[in-house]
């Protein structure tokens, strides 16, 4: 393998100076080397959207991106929703309206659904629905994320 | 006078799962590391037969950063794994080992493994392993003849039979006979998480410990030790976070077992996150079965007899579910209805595909399917309304406990409880069905292809034998909850805390519910079945109460009252008699009885539940269908669930299990189908050739949660909720679509792909009478 690069990846306001492999994927340099396990990996080919994360602004895949073409980048993870014990509206709807059951592709949900949101908050419901069918969960039946998605999408447009 | 007590069951409180899971703290396998770890992977069999001539891994083992490179003789101290549930004899044989010794049988089967310093070096050894064959040719078809699995050993691995009466004479005498040839395709779970396995050898305690357990942590851990030649009690495994179930994960898999034999020889950690393409070929398969069903019935429509005869195809070995699916299947078609003759004979036949196992609503997706297929063609027979045919069928409440004479899982089947026709009548009222038909009838005419159609069945749920929890308050007052149960995402520990809330007289909130771990308590029988709701819990409410009583019986001596006159209220012990009179909270309760002496010490009770039988819940849906002519494409318009489970704890996590459930069923009925070319090459093996569904594809659920029929087995009057959802999709869906082309029994084999479905309109053209 080629030698391996040093790059700063910008996680959620914190540099992490890493040393990777050129191969290697965003996803695997945000768990293995910054330690932020919150972001999970469920397909590595770009279907399941567990993943995502947020790259100056937009929901990215983290397993079709190299760590390295993300250098210098800034990079959103769920760990970086709340702030303290304090959860963003999207995080309390997920909750409330019973949006997860084994939590797993959350995350990826999440991460999309805040991009979408920051960059289109009048997004229509049908839209939404276009929007949530990126990624893939396989215990709710979406309905549940899509209530929840839809509650938050109304309650930041209340408040803003 | 106390305040008034807070009740926790059957409100839709929010789970205590969630805050960890949305903010990223959740702690799933691959979420799990331990210094100076070693890298598994797996190297793989590419061939659907054949036999090994020849296995090169000095190449890999020679990588900079490879560890050492196993084949199946390192492993061959490690005997196959061996069965779980449905034992039966002369199976041995047909189990895995966890490295192919001479035959490979399937595409992904494990043949060598690689340890490395990292994921990615494994990744690259593993590619330099060669492997030089003899290709033999694959069986493919569980249909044709069976074959020499191995020396003297047929690729029939077993033919279960179940039955009673003498249906031949009730086939002779019958009015008619409808008879059906009905197909399932090949499906699964496909839970987000893929496995993984982590396993640590801690020397100066001589302890093997195993994270990423699930399902069954207790007999995993049992079986290990085994193998591996420990004593159990020097093995533990733990769960984390669970990434979706189904059936699939947490059977003891060959990689669980590789990594704990090398964490014990390498005397280093070992890591094993198996990646998307291994998990469609490597962890089970389920549903695939072919059915040619009779049934006899008289000039009303009523049901004399059924006979099924069906095959089973295994894949290539018997894992830890031996014969359940097909046993399941076998013993749960009679479903809802009075069969007064029936016989089974389920051929279990092994291919050279991915092994299966079960997935949720094992054995009864498919029998739902093929027994409302049969009640569907009855009413078309004789024409029939298909809801009438169906009601002159089903077993009255008057004739409940009903005794159905036949076994599965170890117990015998008697149906607890339960109205039918009942929850039939208000699934019908729910949706204005007179009026819907008519509506339905009305966009035919003016040339939409719609239709609705309905299934009804009867689940199982809560198997026995036993289950065990512990619960303790320490000092301060917070309560904990110990089981052997296994969370699979489900929200177990909401529901367990409820439970224990309401029995104990505490804030559901303020208790932890520990689970997974085998180094917590001695006993436990883990999550599937849908058993943990009744048996975990019904143990949860005995060990509440003695805990309550004890926790009484102490404060009457401490607080020098009456203790009839004494209650646990929100977590203090209060006289029912006087609005202030002395009280103490359960911390101080736990803090007085720590160290009194006594042989049971400190604020601590356990519960043991035993049921020798399984509660059934029972349930009907009803599809509404759109079928698009010129593609081929399935809409559901409408979807409407109902089903009587008994005494709903969590209404939300209940339609939450439901929806997520119809879900699952539906993608087994439109959408997932595992397939093979003529080689035995699988050709999905990616998310973009198995099509698990999106929020575009999932339809919204009415779901109508009914108690009419609670349980007499246990004092909650519980049944299990969680695969009610995904039991009768298939059945319902196909109903719908033969409707919608008036074409009745038209659909006879699912996935219905749209191939599938725009030849059954070739037919309809080229037959317009019908």
């Amino acid at each position: 393998m080629s030698g391996k690069r040093d790059i700063v990846l910008n996680v959620n306001g914190r540099d992490h100076a890493i040393r990777v492999e050129p191969r290697r994927t965003l996803v695997d340099a945000i768990r293995e080397d910054c330690g932020l396990t919150g972001t999970h990996i469920g397909c590595e080919h770009g279907v399941c959207g567990a993943c995502t994360v947020l790259v100056d602004g937009g929901p990215v895949r983290a397993c079709l991106m190299f760590a390295v073409q993300a250098d210098g980048k800034a990079i959103r993870t769920v760990e970086g929703l709340a702030s303290g014990d304090e959860l963003t509206v999207l995080q309390r709807a997920f909750m409330e309206h019973h949006g997860l059951q084994c939590g797993f592709c959350t995350p990826g949900f999440l991460m999309l659904v805040t991009g979408v949101l920051e960059r289109e908050p009048d997004i229509g419901d049908d839209e939404l629905i276009d929007v949530l069918a990126s990624n893939l969960c396989r215990c709710t039946g979406y309905q549940n994320i899509i209530k929840a998605v839809r509650a938050a999408a109304r309650e930041l447009r209340a408040g803003a | 006078m106390a305040g008034a007590k807070q009740r926790f069951i059957g409100r839709s409180v929010q789970r205590l799962e969630d805050r960890p899971l949305v903010t990223g703290a959740g702690r799933f396998a691959a979420d799990i590391s331990f210094p100076d770890q070693l890298h598994m992977r797996v190297v793989r069999s590419a061939y659907a037969h054949a036999r090994i001539l020849a296995l090169r891994t000095d190449e890999a083992a020679a990588l900079p950063g490879v560890h050492a490179v196993w084949t199946a003789a390192d492993v061959a101290h490690i005997p196959p794994i061996d069965f779980r549930l449905t034992k039966v004899a002369g199976l041995e044989p047909y189990r895995q080992h966890v490295l192919a010794t001479d035959r490979l049988r399937y595409v992904g089967e494990p043949v060598a493994a690689v340890f490395a310093e990292s994921a990615y070096l494994a990744e690259d050894a593993a590619e330099l392993v060669t492997i030089e064959v003899e290709e033999l040719p694959p069986l493919l078809d569980a249909r044709g003849e069976p074959q020499e699995f191995a020396d003297g050993l047929s690729t029939e691995a077993a033919v279960v039979r179940k039955g009673y009466g003498d249906v031949d004479e009730a086939f002779r005498a019958a009015h008619a006979v409808v008879e059906l040839d009905l197909a399932i395709g090949r499906h699964s779970g496909v839970p987000m998480e893929t496995r993984g396995a982590i396993a640590r050898h801690d020397r100066p305690r001589d302890l093997l410990e195993l994270f990423g357990a699930a399902k069954v942590p207790h007999w995993n851990r049992d079986r290990i030790a085994r193998m591996l030649g420990r004593e159990a009690s020097s093995v533990q495994l733990y769960e984390g976070h669970v990434g979706g179930g189904f059936g699939v994960r947490g059977e003891l898999y060959p990689e669980d077992v590789l990594v704990c034999a090398a964490a014990l020889a390498f005397a280093r950690p070992v890591k094993w996150i198996e990646d998307r393409r291994e998990h469609l070929i490597a962890t089970n398969h389920s549903r695939q079965q072919a059915h040619r069903a009779r049934a006899a019935i008289d000039a009303d429509g009523r049901i004399l007899a059924i006979d099924d005869a069906f095959f089973h195809d295994q894949g290539a070995y018997l894992r830890t579910h031996a014969v359940t699916v097909p046993d399941l299947a076998a013993a749960m078609l009679p479903g809802p209805y009075r069969v007064p003759a029936y016989r089974a004979a389920g051929r279990v036949r092994l291919t050279n595909k991915t092994p299966c196992g079960t997935y949720r609503a094992p054995g009864r997706f498919e029998s739902t399917f093929v027994r409302e297929r049969l009640l569907d063609a009855i009413a078309a027979r004789l024409n029939l309304d298909p809801i009438e045919a169906r009601r002159r069928n089903l077993i009255a409440p008057s004739e409940m406990p009903y005794r159905r004479n036949l076994d599965t899982l170890g117990t015998e089947v008697v149906l607890d409880s339960g109205d039918y026709a009942g929850l039939l009548d208000k699934t019908l009222a729910h949706l204005g069905w007179p009026a819907l038909q008519q509506r339905l009838a009305q966009r035919r005419a003016a040339g939409e292809c719609v239709g609705a159609g309905l299934a009804m069945f009867v689940e199982k749920s809560g198997l026995g034998p036993r289950d065990n929890v512990r619960i303790s308050v320490d000092g301060d007052g917070a309560v904990e909850v110990v089981t052997g149960a296994a969370s699979v995402g489900q929200g177990i520990e909401t529901a367990v805390a409820q439970i224990c809330a309401d029995a104990l007289g505490v804030d559901y909130a303020n208790i932890r519910v520990v689970h997974g771990q085998t180094d917590r308590i001695d006993f436990g029988m883990g999550a599937f079945a849908s058993r943990v709701t009744v048996m975990t819990g019904e143990a949860t409410r005995i060990a509440a109460e003695n805990l309550r009583a004890k926790a009484i019986a102490a404060a009457a001596e401490l607080l020098q009252a009456p203790a009839e006159r004494l209650d646990v209220i929100d977590g203090r012990v209060v006289r029912t008699d006087q609005t202030d009179g002395p009280s103490m909270t359960l911390g101080e309760l736990a803090r007085a009885l720590a160290g009194s002496g006594e042989t049971n010490t400190g604020l601590c009770a356990d519960g043991w539940f035993h049921s020798d039988h399984m509660a059934y819940p029972y349930g009907v849906h009803v599809a509404v269908v759109a079928v698009d002519r010129a593609t081929g494409g399935v809409a559901i318009e409408r979807y409407v669930v109902a089903y009587d489970i008994g005494r709903a704890v969590n209404p939300m996590l209940i339609d939450g299990q439901i929806v997520g459930g119809v879900l699952q069923g539906l993608a087994g009925t439109l959408y997932e189908d595992f397939r093979y070319d003529e080689r035995g090459e699988p050709l999905c093996v990616t998310f973009a050739d198995y099509l698990l569904p999106t929020a575009r594809e999932a339809p919204a659920v009415d779901v109508i949660i009914c108690e009419d029929a609670p349980s007499p087995l246990n004092a909650l009057g519980l049944k299990g909720a969680g695969e009610g959802g995904a039991n009768a999709v298939g059945a319902a869906v196909a109903a719908a679509i033969d409707a919608a082309l008036g074409l009745p029994g038209a659909v006879t084999e699912l996935p219905v792909t749209p191939q599938r479905l725009r030849e059954m309109l070739r037919r309809t053209r080229s037959n317009p009478s019908s």
